[in-house]
């Protein structure tokens, strides 16, 4: 009897919501390395938002008397050609890698998933041109995409959140439109449709949030993707200003001095491997707990 | 068969013909003029209009492109502004070169991968599984550009092993295609252990070691065999992620290629040439889905395209 009280005052879905958050916890730390790397992501998260306060050194005044020094108590990563203080650098460097993979994903991901929405759910003209305009974006290989977008708008970061973006879109509208297709035929959303409920509401409220699982596992193995593609890009000269502390700039920079202070390269490589790698491991873990299926 | 071949075949003619389209008009909203590239810092009013012409770059927009899309019908990819040179003609070694890279990069990240991926399937949740994963997934979050950097430090100018740069002979391939490859070896890895795990449940597996089978000859004749054929596409698949990557790998190992052609084109602005390997790589990536897709199919009578 109370739960039929319960169902009709609606709040089985808040319950329901809060158990369905407390399985995902009981199990996202099981998946132990993807619940470390998670913490690791946290922390860069940390040091982006205050980096320019923790950093112990200004990233971008140059010290004459100091180039190129190795690491020391006083400059733990050493110092650059320009004598500025690696650590700083880096630290302030996290905030341009995660904002810009961050928003270049964001942006593919909202579009994507629009495009992908619309395409499964009406079908017929829409469905075929917006997966054959995928097809023809899919022609592209995607650094080699980025690259030309880069080389049409000119060099810089929104430029490269941009390219970024564009080359993420065709994924995210496939995955989406794949979900969109299996969710649309199930009970709920026909009883939805039976009862009236616009197109657009049965497409963002109850197709939607079938598609998020998927979404929120390819979105973290795309932002590993897109810091790569970033900072190949600014390696290339396409991307951030050669001074600006971001970590493709600088390994780029430093390159002609890795025969005689390697710390120069070696460190802000470790600092992109490690990230990517984060992401990727908690990509891995989220995958095994909320999408199963597409293991293979 | 034949069919589905040609089905397939006519189904690219469009996405070709677009992908032409966008390249050749996005090419043309670049900002600055490319006449005053090609005529030179010093050429005078008359002599841009002059060199304008020659370039046919006084037309309307669609009839530069009919005549653009007429030449390279015909094969002709045209100038570059840069050196004056018909680009074909600068195309003619630098694609071979990046073909021997692409496709050693590719045939090693196809030993090593299944190599890795079949131990760590084998020996599923002991070390050997746990270093060859954790090789795996270092592999694919590692930038490339700096891996190459790293090896050639170490194995260049170090050990003296390999040439830090250019092509001279097959040992100036190494290093680059260790680099190029890596990402791909680890995709490769991680795919052929999943396959593999999903293969050895199956029913046949199991009759194998029932009749008395070794477990190297159950998982080398009966499971790898199965297991190849989604492998082998993903391979295909990911060509485009090496022809993007061999920008980057001629970059870092001065090699005079078609990506390093690009990242100097785009330097000096010289967008007949960017238009011409962008649209070169275009077409090689979508020819290689097709062959890999026409593979798919010959290898695994299950699939049926046509139904």
């Amino acid at each position: 009897m109370e739960v039929v009280k319960e169902i009709g005052h609606n709040v089985v879905v808040p319950t329901e919501k809060k158990s369905r958050a407390r399985e995902f916890w009981k199990k996202w730390k099981k998946q132990k390395t993807a619940f470390w790397a998670g913490f690791f992501i946290l922390f860069l998260f940390v040091i982006a938002l205050f980096g320019p306060w923790i950093a112990p050194y200004d990233p971008y005044e140059p010290n004459y008397d100091v180039t190129l020094q190795t690491p020391s108590i006083e400059h733990w990563a050493g110092t650059d050609e320009y004598g500025r203080d690696i650590l700083s650098r880096i630290i302030v460097g996290t905030g341009i890698s995660l904002g810009v993979s961050f928003s270049s994903v964001l942006v593919g991901a909202v579009v994507g998933t629009i495009l992908g929405l619309i395409s499964g759910y009406y079908g017929g003209w829409m469905d075929r041109l917006i997966m054959r305009w995928s097809d023809v974006m899919f022609a592209f290989p995607d650094l080699l995409l980025a690259i030309a977008i880069v080389a049409i708008l000119g060099p810089g970061l929104t430029n490269v959140v941009v390219a970024v973006a564009v080359f993420s879109i065709p994924s995210f509208a496939r995955l989406i439109r794949g979900n969109t297709l299996a969710a649309k035929e199930a009970v709920f959303v026909e009883a939805a449709r039976s009862m009236g409920a616009k197109s657009s509401r049965i497409m963002f409220r109850h197709i939607f949030p079938e598609t998020v699982s998927s979404m929120i596992v390819f979105f973290s193995m795309r932002i590993g993707t897109s810091i790569l593609a970033a900072s190949s890009l600014s390696f290339l000269g396409l991307g951030a200003a050669p001074e600006s502390p971001d970590w493709g700039a600088m390994l780029s920079m430093g390159r002609d001095y890795l025969a005689t202070s390697p710390h120069v390269v070696i460190i802000p490589g470790i600092a992109i491997f490690l990230t990517v790698l984060a992401f990727n491991l908690v990509g891995d873990g989220l995958r095994d707990i909320l999408d199963p299926k597409t293991k293979n | 068969m034949f069919r589905y071949i040609v089905k397939r075949l006519i189904e690219i003619i469009p996405i070709i013909f677009v992908v032409s389209l966008l390249i050749f008009f996005f090419i043309h909203l670049v900002p600055g003029d490319p006449v005053r590239l090609a005529a030179g810092k010093e050429a005078t009013l008359e002599e841009i209009e002059r060199v304008r012409q020659e370039l046919g770059l006084d037309k309307p927009l669609l009839t530069q492109y009919i005549n653009y899309m007429q030449n390279l019908l015909t094969g002709n990819l045209g100038h570059s502004l840069k050196t004056g040179l018909p680009i074909s003609d600068m195309f003619e070694n630098r694609f071979s070169v990046t073909m021997t890279l692409t496709f050693m990069s590719l045939g090693w990240a196809l030993v090593l991968g299944l190599l890795i991926g079949t131990i760590s399937a084998v020996f599923r949740n002991k070390w050997p599984d746990y270093v060859g994963m954790l090789t795996a997934i270092s592999g694919i979050s590692l930038p490339g550009f700096w891996l190459g950097l790293i090896l050639i430090q170490v194995f260049s100018v170090t050990l003296g092993w390999f040439p830090t740069g250019g092509v001279d002979s097959w040992k100036s391939y190494v290093l680059p295609s260790l680099t190029l490859g890596a990402g791909i070896m680890s995709m490769l890895a991680r795919f052929t252990r999943s396959s593999l795990l999903e293969t050895l449940k199956e029913d046949f597996i199991r009759t194998g070691r029932a009749k008395g089978l070794k477990e190297s000859v159950v998982v080398r004749k009966h499971a790898l065999k199965n297991s190849m054929i989604p492998v082998v596409t993903i391979a295909g698949l990911q060509f485009g992620f090496l022809l993007g990557g061999s920008v980057v790998v001629e970059t870092v190992f001065s090699i005079p290629g078609m990506g390093r052609l690009l990242i100097d084109s785009i330097a000096f602005r010289d967008y007949p040439v960017v238009q011409a390997v962008i649209l070169l790589f275009s077409l090689e990536f979508i020819l290689v889905n097709l062959l890999v897709d026409i593979l798919y199919k010959a290898l695994n009578p299950k699939i049926r395209y046509d139904s």
